[in-house]
C-alpha cells in the first residue's frame, strides 16, 4: 500500500470547535426543512445561508472496501502528510504487516497526530449527530452537505494510544537503503526534497523497475533535495501528490504573504496564519526573519500556538542529515540550521502550547499569529477567528493548500476582517513534471485522472496538464489498473560447486553454452541451483528397478543437437545413399520428406524431427545418422 | 601636427613596419586611427603625406609580401583608407594591384576590396563597368563569385561588403554596382532557404537608404520579393526598416506593415470568441495565416512576438508611420497578448490554446507589450479598450506573478494611460473612469510599497512620485492618497534597508509634501513627542545616511523645494538652507557638493534675481545678501570647492563664484583698488587649500573681504582650465607616440637581454 493519507476536507462540513464558549456559534439557529419541518434542527445549523453539522467533525476514510486491509503486508509512507489514516488502517482492520518511513516522517507524524488528537479531545462535545447520514434525509439536505460521499465511513479522531499504537508497527528506513520484501522485491526511499524525511520510493525486482513519486519539490528549500537520479530507468513511474495548486508560484506566494503581513501590521491590525505546525511555517519564519527589520517590524511579537509548537521547533534543529546543504553546513560551524532559533532567542518568536497560560499574560497587539487548524474547525485558531474577526484592520492569510479557504471561512460569515490567500505548495508544478519526466524517461507513467486535463475551471490552460510520451495511463477512484509490464526473466543464483562443473562450449563467437543438470530450489522469491544429489550406489539387489524409478542424472547424457537441416542437401544425401522415389512437401512448420519405396516419412519441423517408419529400427537408425550429420552435437 | 609629434612620426613607422618589433596594445593602433582622421579631417591628406614620406614608406612597405601581423597589414590598410578617402591623395594607391594578388583571403580581402570601392574617381557620370580601374573589377568579379557561390559564408561575406559599401559610398557609381550585382542578390531570395537572410536584409536596407540608389525601381521589387520570401522572424527587421524609410512605393509600405502586424493579427485570431471580435488584417489573407505561418516552437514565436511589438513600439511616434494606424486593433493585440501571458485569455480554439500554453508567464512577451501598451496611449482609443487596458493593467499590478521588471513596465504604462486619459486633452485632471481606477491603484501601491523585493518598492515609489508630481493638487487625487495608507508607508520607507528606495522615498516625501499631503505620522504611544516635520527628516538622512543616493535625492528634492517656493523653506529660505549647505559642503559624495552648490545658487538667483542684461543688484540688496551667504558659511563651501578633486565640484563653485561676481562688480564700475580690506589670511588659506591642505579653516568673513577676494581671484582662468578634462596631458596624440615607443623599447631591450 503506497502511502495513507486522511481527507480531512470532511470536516468543513462541521461547526467550529471553540476553545472557549461562543455566543455566536451556540445561538446558531437550527436549520429545518422546506416544508418547516425541524427534526434535524439538533444536529444541523445554519449560519450565514450555509448548513453545518453541529458535532465532533469527523474524517474520511482511506478507500477499505476494495481489498481487505488485513491482507495488506507493507505500507510505504512518502511523508508525514500522507500517514494521518495510519492508525485506523493499524488498529481496525486486521492489518498486520509491516510500515516503513523514514524517521524525520514518524516524529513529525506523530507531531501532526498528537495535535490533531488534542484539537478534537481538550473540546468535549457532548452530542454526536448521526441522523443526517441516513441516505434518505441526506438527499433532502443543501450542497454541500447532500454531495458529500461515504458519509456513512466518516469516522472521528483516533486516540492517542491508537497513534502510539499504529506508530510503533513503523520501521524506520534512510535513504538509498534497501528494503527486501519476501525476496520478491526491493523497496528504496529516496529524497524528494518536499519536506524533513520525505521520500519517494523505488520498487524493484531483477528486471523490472516502479518508481512511486509522491509529494516532491525541486526548490530549494530546507529539505535534502530530491534525488532525480535513481528515478532512471524506470518501467512505470506512478506519479501523485503535485502541487493542489499549480497556478500559484510559491516565491510570489511568500512575496503576497509578507507585503499583506506588513500591511497589516503597519496599520495597527493582527495576522493570523492558520498552519500546520511542521513543514511551511519553517519557511515561513526564515523568509520573515530576513523580512523584518527591513520591514521595520522588529518590534512586532511572532507567536506560535500549537500543543507541539515547542518540539516542532525543536525538532527540525536536530535533524540535520536530513536537511539541504546549506543547513547542513551550518550544524558544522556549529549553528543551528534554521534562523528560528534565533527568533526565539531575541524573544521576536514565542511559542506557546496554548491560548491558556502564559500566552494570555505575554500576549501583546499588534501581532503575529501562527495556530492551526488550517481547517479552521479546531485548534486555537478558532478563538482567534472568534476574536479577531469582527475588524477590519486584522488579516487572516491562508498559506496551506490543502482546504478551500472560502469554505474553511464559511461558519465565521459574515467577516469583517481582510482575508489573503496565499497558497504555498512547494510540490511538483507541471512544467517542473515535464522537465522530471524528460530527464528519468520512464517506459510509462501512471498518474490520477486529474492530472491529465487540465483542471477544469481552466480548460484551456493545456500547459495545466501533464504532458509526456507515450501518454501517461490514468486512474480513477477505485479503478484497478493493470501496470503495463510482465515479469518474463527470474534470477536463479547457481551454488559454486554447481557453477565449477560446467563446461561451456563456444557454439558462436562470443556465445558459449553448457548443460545443467541441477535441482531447482525455491524458497522466500529466491531461486538457486543445487548440484543433483549423487546417483545412489547400486544395491546389487534381485529386484529389477523400473525405468521411471531411475534418477534422471544416472542416464548417459545425450548431447544436445542444435542447427538446422537443409532439405535439398538431405534429399541429395538420401540419393547418394540409395534412396530413390523422394518427394518433398512443404508444410505450415516446414518439410516433409516422403520415401515412398521404403514407405517412410521424414517430419522436419524447425524444432523436431520425426522419422516415422513401418518398425523396420535398421532403416530408422540409418536415416537418423543421415540427419544428425547435418546438426552439431555438443 | 604639431611638431613634437611630427618629429617622433618617422621612428613610429619604422617600428611599425619592422615585424621583430610587435605592436602589442591593439587600442593603440585604434588610437593612432583616430588621431590620422583627426589629423587629416583638419588638412589636406596630399600635404601630410609630402610632410611625412615615413607614411608613404611604411604604405608602400607593408605592400610587399612578408612576414608582417595582421594587425599592422589592417591597420595600414585603414590609414591607406584614410587618406584614399580624399581623391586628390589617392595617386598614392591606386596603381598597385598586387595588393589584391598577394592578399587572397579572408577578413584581409574583405578591408581591401571596401577600400577598392570607396576609390574610383568620385563624382563622374555613372562610371560603366569598363571604365572601372582594373583592381575595381577583380573587386567586383570576386563580389560576383561570392554572390554566386554555394557556401553561405562567403555569401555573407560579399553582402556584408555590400552592405558597407553602399552605406558608405553615395557616388554615382553606386548605381553600376548595383545594376551589375542586384540580379544576383535578387536569385538569391529564389533560393530555398534563403542564404545569409540577416546579411541579406542590411543590405537591402542600406541601399533603401541611400540616397543614389532608392530611386531604382528594381530595388522595390527586390525588397518586395525578400518580404515574401523570408520567414516573418526574417523579414520582421526589413518591414520595420522599411517603413521608416521617408519615401518608398506605397504598395511596400502596406507589405511591409503587414509583415509587422501579422504575429499580432493572429493573437487576435486565436483569442477570437467569434465573429465580430476586431481584426488587424482583414480578408483572406488575415485568415491563411492563422495557424501555419506562426513558429511551432515557444522561442521562436517569443521572439518572433517581441520583435514584432518591439518594431511597432518604434514606428509608433514617428510622422512616416503607416496611416491609418490601425489604433484599436493594436490596443486590442496588446491586451490580448497580456492576457495570454497572465493566463487569463480564454481561446476557444486550438490555436488558442496552444499560444496560452506557449506565452504563459513569458516576462520577456509581457515587457515587449507593456512597454508597447505605453506607447499606444499616445493614441486615442474607444472607451470600452480602454477600460479593458486599465482592467490588464491592474491585473498586472495585482497579480503576486508579475516579476519586478514587468511590475515597472506595468507602472509605467498605467502612468502613460493615467496621463493621457486627461478630460479634455491638456487639462489636469482625471477622467472619471481614471478617478475610479485611482481607488484600485492606490490599495495596490500600498502592498507594493510592502514588498519584501526591493526593487518593487522602489518602482511603487517612483510610480508614487511621478502620480504626485502630475496630479498633486489636483481634488480628487488629493482625496484619494490621503485617505489611504500610501503617504504613511512612503515616509516609513526614508528608513529602507536598500538605499535606492531611501532614495526613491525622499523624492516621493519631497514631492508629497510640496503638495501639503504628507500627513504628520500618527504616534498614538507618544502623542506628546513633538513629531518631525519633512524638512527635518530629510536633513536627518541627509546628514546621517550612509550612502550617496538618499542623499543625492535630498538635496535634488531641497533644491526643488527651494526653487518652487515650498512652503516650509519660503517662510525662511535663510534657516532652512544654512544647515543644509553646511551638511553637503561636508559631504564625501562629490554629487551631493554639486547638489549643495546647485542649491546655493538658486539661494542666490532668489537673493540677487537672475543673471540677466541688468546683471548687477542693487548696493542695498548685495550688502543684505553677502551678509545672508556669509551667515549659512556659503563662501567658505564655495571658495574650499575651487579646489575639490572632483572637477565637476569645482566648476559649479567657479560658476557659483562668477555669477556672484557678476552681481557685485557690475562691468564699467571702478575697481577699488588698495584701500580693500585685508585679504592676505584668505588668499593664504586658499593657497594652503591648493596644495592640498584642506583641515585650515577660512575664519569669519566679512562681506567686503568676500568681495575683495573675488576681485582679486582670476576665476575666468580657472574655469578655462577647469573646462579642459583632468586627462588632457594623457590623452595627447604626442603622449600616445611617446607611449607606443617606450612600449617597444622595452621590448627591445628584453630581446637584447636574452642574447
Amino acid at each position: 500500500m503506497l502511502d495513507c493519507g486522511l481527507d480531512m476536507t470532511s470536516t468543513l462540513n462541521f461547526l467550529p470547535l471553540p476553545l472557549v464558549q461562543s455566543p455566536r456559534l451556540s445561538n446558531l439557529p437550527g436549520w429545518s426543512l422546506k416544508d418547516g419541518n425541524a427534526f434535524l434542527d439538533k444536529e444541523l445549523k445554519e449560519c450565514s445561508g450555509h448548513v453545518f453539522v453541529d458535532s465532533v467533525p469527523e474524517f474520511c476514510l482511506p478507500e477499505t472496501e476494495l481489498i481487505d486491509l488485513s491482507t495488506v503486508d507493507v505500507i510505504l509512507i512518502s511523508n508525514y502528510h500522507c500517514m494521518m489514516a495510519l492508525p485506523y488502517i493499524t488498529e481496525h482492520t486486521g492489518f498486520t504487516g509491516t510500515v516503513y518511513a523514514t524517521e524525520p516522517t514518524v516524529q513529525i507524524g506523530r507531531l501532526l497526530m498528537e495535535e490533531l488528537v488534542n484539537f478534537i479531545e481538550r473540546v468535549p462535545k457532548a452530542q454526536s449527530a448521526s441522523l443526517w447520514k441516513n441516505k434518505d434525509i441526506q438527499r433532502l439536505l443543501p450542497s454541500p452537505l447532500k454531495d458529500a460521499v461515504e458519509v456513512s465511513t466518516w469516522r472521528r479522531c483516533y486516540t492517542m494510544q491508537e497513534v502510539n499504537s499504529a506508530l510503533s508497527k513503523i520501521q524506520l528506513v534512510g535513504y538509498s537503503q534497501k528494503i527486501e520484501l519476501f525476496g520478491a522485491v526491493q523497496v528504496t526511499p529516496l529524497s524528494s526534497g518536499y519536506a524533513l524525511g520525505s521520500s519517494n520510493w523505488i520498487i524493484q525486482s531483477h528486471y523490472e523497475k516502479v518508481s512511486y513519486v509522491s509529494g516532491s519539490s525541486l526548490l530549494t528549500t530546507h529539505p535534502q533535495p530530491m534525488d532525480q537520479a535513481s528515478l532512471k530507468n524506470s518501467d512505470v513511474l506512478i506519479l501523485t501528490g503535485l502541487t493542489q495548486i499549480p497556478t500559484a508560484n510559491p516565491d510570489s506566494m511568500v512575496g503576497e504573504f509578507c507585503s499583506n503581513l506588513a500591511l497589516t501590521v503597519r496599520n495597527g491590525g493582527n495576522v493570523l496564519v492558520p498552519c500546520y505546525p511542521s513543514g511551511v511555517i519553517y519557511d515561513l519564519l526564515e523568509c520573515l526573519y530576513q523580512y523584518i527589520d527591513s520591514a521595520g517590524l522588529s518590534s512586532i511579537p511572532f507567536y506560535f500556538i500549537s500543543p507541539v509548537a515547542n518540539s516542532s521547533l525543536e525538532f527540525s534543529q536536530i535533524f540535520a542529515e536530513w536537511l539541504c546543504h546549506n543547513k547542513q553546513t551550518k550544524v558544522y560551524l556549529p549553528e543551528p540550521p534554521f534562523p528560528h532559533a534565533e527568533l526565539i532567542q531575541t524573544n521576536k518568536l514565542k511559542h506557546y502550547p496554548s491560548i491558556h497560560g502564559d500566552f494570555s499574560n505575554d500576549f501583546r497587539q499588534p501581532c503575529v499569529v501562527f495556530t492551526g487548524h488550517p481547517s479552521l474547525r479546531f485548534g486555537d485558531v478558532v478563538h482567534f477567528m472568534e476574536l479577531w474577526g469582527k475588524s477590519s484592520l486584522n488579516t487572516v492569510i491562508f498559506t496551506e493548500p490543502d482546504f478551500s479557504y472560502l469554505e474553511a471561512l464559511a461558519p465565521y460569515q459574515p467577516l469583517a476582517m481582510k482575508c489573503i490567500y496565499c497558497p504555498i505548495d512547494t510540490r511538483l508544478n507541471f512544467i517542473q513534471v515535464s522537465k522530471l519526466l524528460k530527464e528519468v524517461q520512464p517506459l510509462h507513467v501512471v498518474c490520477p485522472e486529474q492530472y491529465t486535463q487540465p483542471p477544469p475551471a481552466q480548460s484551456h490552460r493545456m500547459d495545466l496538464m501533464v504532458d509526456c510520451q507515450p501518454p501517461a495511463m490514468s486512474y480513477r477512484r477505485a479503478e484497478v489498473l493493470a501496470l503495463p509490464f510482465k515479469r518474463r526473466y527470474e534470477k536463479i543464483e547457481i551454488m559454486p560447486e554447481l557453477a565449477d562443473s560446467l563446461v561451456p562450449m563456444e557454439i558462436k563467437p562470443g556465445i558459449s553454452l553448457a548443460t545443467v543438470s541441477a535441482v531447482l530450489h525455491t524458497k522466500d522469491n529466491k531461486h538457486v541451483l543445487q548440484p543433483p544429489p549423487r546417483p545412489a550406489q547400486p544395491t546389487g539387489g534381485k529386484k529389477r528397478k523400473r525405468a521411471s524409478d531411475d534418477i534422471p542424472d544416472c542416464k548417459v547424457l545425450k548431447p544436445l543437437l542444435s542447427g538446422s537441416i537443409p532439405v535439398d542437401q538431405f534429399v541429395q544425401t538420401l540419393e547418394k545413399h540409395g534412396f530413390s522415389d523422394i518427394k518433398v512437401e512443404d508444410t505450415a512448420k516446414g518439410h516433409i520428406v516422403l520415401l515412398q519405396e521404403a514407405e517412410t516419412l521424414i517430419q522436419i519441423e524447425e524444432d523436431s524431427t520425426h522419422i516415422i517408419c513401418d518398425d523396420d529400427e535398421v532403416l530408422r537408425v540409418r536415416l537418423r545418422d543421415l540427419v544428425l550429420k547435418f546438426l552439431q552435437k555438443f | 601636427m604639431d611638431p613634437e609629434c611630427a618629429r617622433l612620426l618617422p621612428a613610429l613607422c619604422a617600428v611599425l613596419a619592422d615585424p621583430r618589433q610587435p605592436v602589442a596594445d591593439d587600442t593603440c593602433l585604434e588610437k593612432l586611427l583616430d588621431w590620422f582622421k583627426a589629423v587629416t579631417g583638419a588638412g589636406s591628406s596630399l600635404l601630410l603625406l609630402q610632410e611625412h614620406p615615413c607614411l608613404v614608406e611604411l604604405l608602400f612597405h607593408v605592400l610587399k609580401p612578408q612576414d608582417l601581423s595582421s594587425r599592422i597589414l589592417s591597420f595600414t590598410l585603414r590609414l591607406a583608407g584614410i587618406f584614399a578617402a580624399q581623391e586628390n591623395c589617392f595617386q598614392f594607391l591606386q596603381g598597385d594591384p598586387s595588393l589584391f594578388v598577394a592578399s587572397a583571403a579572408g577578413q584581409l580581402l574583405v578591408r581591401v576590396l571596401d577600400l577598392a570601392l570607396r576609390g574610383p574617381a568620385e563624382g563622374h557620370v555613372c562610371p560603366q563597368a569598363w571604365d572601372w580601374p582594373a583592381c575595381a573589377r577583380k573587386v567586383v568579379c570576386h563580389l560576383e563569385d561570392c554572390l554566386r557561390s554555394e557556401a553561405a559564408p562567403r555569401v555573407t561575406q560579399a553582402l556584408h561588403v555590400l552592405t558597407t559599401t553602399f552605406g558608405h559610398c553615395h557616388g554615382l557609381w553606386t548605381q553600376g554596382l548595383w545594376a551589375r550585382l542586384s540580379p544576383l542578390v535578387a536569385r538569391l531570395l529564389e533560393k530555398d532557404p534563403v542564404p545569409a537572410p540577416h546579411a541579406l536584409v542590411d543590405l537591402l536596407l542600406s541601399v533603401a537608404r541611400s540616397s543614389v540608389l532608392s530611386s531604382d525601381p528594381g530595388l522595390w521589387e527586390t525588397a518586395a520579393q525578400a518580404l515574401s520570401r523570408l520567414s516573418p522572424t526574417q523579414a520582421g527587421p526589413l518591414a520595420a526598416g522599411i517603413l521608416k524609410l521617408q519615401d518608398c512605393p506605397q504598395a511596400l509600405r502596406i507589405q511591409a506593415f503587414r509583415i509587422l502586424l501579422q504575429p499580432l493579427a493572429h493573437v487576435l485570431e486565436a483569442a477570437a470568441q467569434g465573429p465580430g471580435a476586431p481584426r488587424l488584417l482583414e480578408g483572406a489573407a488575415g485568415d491563411l495565416m492563422a495557424v501555419d505561418t506562426f513558429p511551432p516552437s515557444r522561442s521562436a514565436c517569443v521572439g518572433l512576438l517581441c520583435s514584432a511589438l518591439a518594431h511597432l513600439e518604434l514606428l509608433q511616434p514617428l510622422p512616416q508611420r503607416p496611416s491609418p494606424w490601425p489604433q484599436a486593433p493594436l490596443l486590442a493585440a496588446a491586451v490580448t497578448i497580456l492576457r495570454f501571458c497572465n493566463g487569463s485569455a480564454a481561446p476557444s480554439s486550438e490555436a488558442g490554446s496552444r499560444l496560452c500554453t506557449m506565452l504563459v508567464g513569458c516576462v520577456r512577451v509581457q515587457r515587449a507589450a507593456l512597454d508597447f501598451l505605453g506607447v499606444l496611449s499616445q493614441g486615442l482609443g474607444p472607451q470600452e479598450l480602454v477600460t479593458q487596458v486599465f482592467a490588464i493593467l491592474l491585473e498586472y499590478l495585482v497579480s503576486p506573478d508579475s516579476s519586478p521588471t514587468v511590475l515597472k513596465k506595468a507602472f509605467q504604462a498605467t502612468l502613460r494611460w493615467l496621463l493621457s486619459s486627461a478630460t479634455p486633452p491638456g487639462c489636469c485632471d482625471l477622467e472619471p473612469y481614471a478617478q475610479l481606477v485611482l481607488g484600485e491603484l492606490l490599495a495596490v501601491l500600498q502592498k507594493r510599497l510592502c514588498s519584501p523585493c526591493w526593487e518593487v518598492r522602489d518602482s511603487g515609489l517612483e510610480f508614487l512620485t511621478q502620480m504626485t508630481r502630475r496630479w498633486g493638487g489636483q481634488g480628487s487625487f488629493r482625496q484619494a492618497l490621503l485617505g489611504s495608507e500610501v503617504p504613511e508607508l512612503t515616509r516609513q520607507l526614508l528608513q529602507d534597508p536598500e538605499s535606492y528606495v531611501r532614495a526613491s522615498a525622499v523624492a516621493a516625501v519631497g514631492q508629497l509634501s510640496s503638495w501639503g499631503l504628507l500627513a504628520a505620522p500618527s504616534r498614538p504611544e507618544h502623542p506628546d513627542v513633538p513629531q518631525k516635520t519633512p524638512l527635518e527628516e530629510l536633513l536627518l538622512v541627509l546628514t546621517t545616511d550612509s550612502e550617496g543616493f538618499p542623499r543625492r535625492a535630498v538635496m535634488r528634492v531641497f533644491t526643488e523645494w527651494l526653487r518652487d517656493g515650498y512652503a516650509d523653506v519660503a517662510k525662511d529660505p535663510e534657516q532652512s538652507v544654512a544647515p543644509v549647505l553646511q551638511a553637503a559642503s561636508r559631504d564625501l559624495d562629490w554629487e551631493v557638493r554639486v547638489q549643495g552648490l546647485e542649491l546655493a545658487l538658486v539661494f542666490l538667483e532668489q537673493l540677487l534675481g537672475p543673471l540677466g542684461p541688468s546683471t548687477a543688484a542693487p548696493p542695498g540688496a548685495l550688502t543684505q545678501a553677502l551678509q545672508a551667504l556669509c551667515r549659512v558659511q556659503l563662501f567658505e563651501f564655495a571658495l574650499r570647492s575651487l579646489f575639490d578633486c572632483d572637477r565637476p565640484v569645482a566648476q559649479k563653485s567657479c560658476d557659483l563664484l562668477l555669477f556672484l561676481k557678476a552681481k557685485a562688480t557690475p562691468s564699467g564700475s571702478q575697481q577699488e583698488v588698495g584701500d580693500g580690506p585685508n585679504v592676505a589670511s584668505v588668499e593664504a588659506a586658499l593657497r594652503r587649500w591648493q596644495a592640498g591642505e584642506q583641515g585650515q579653516p577660512l575664519g569669519e568673513l566679512a562681506p567686503e573681504t568676500v568681495l575683495a577676494v573675488l576681485r582679486s581671484m582670476d576665476l575666468e582662468a580657472l574655469r578655462d582650465t577647469l573646462a579642459e578634462s583632468s586627462d588632457h596631458v594623457e590623452r595627447s596624440p604626442q603622449s600616445l607616440l611617446q607611449d607606443m615607443l617606450a612600449t617597444v623599447g622595452v621590448l627591445g631591450d628584453n630581446e637584447a637581454d636574452c642574447y
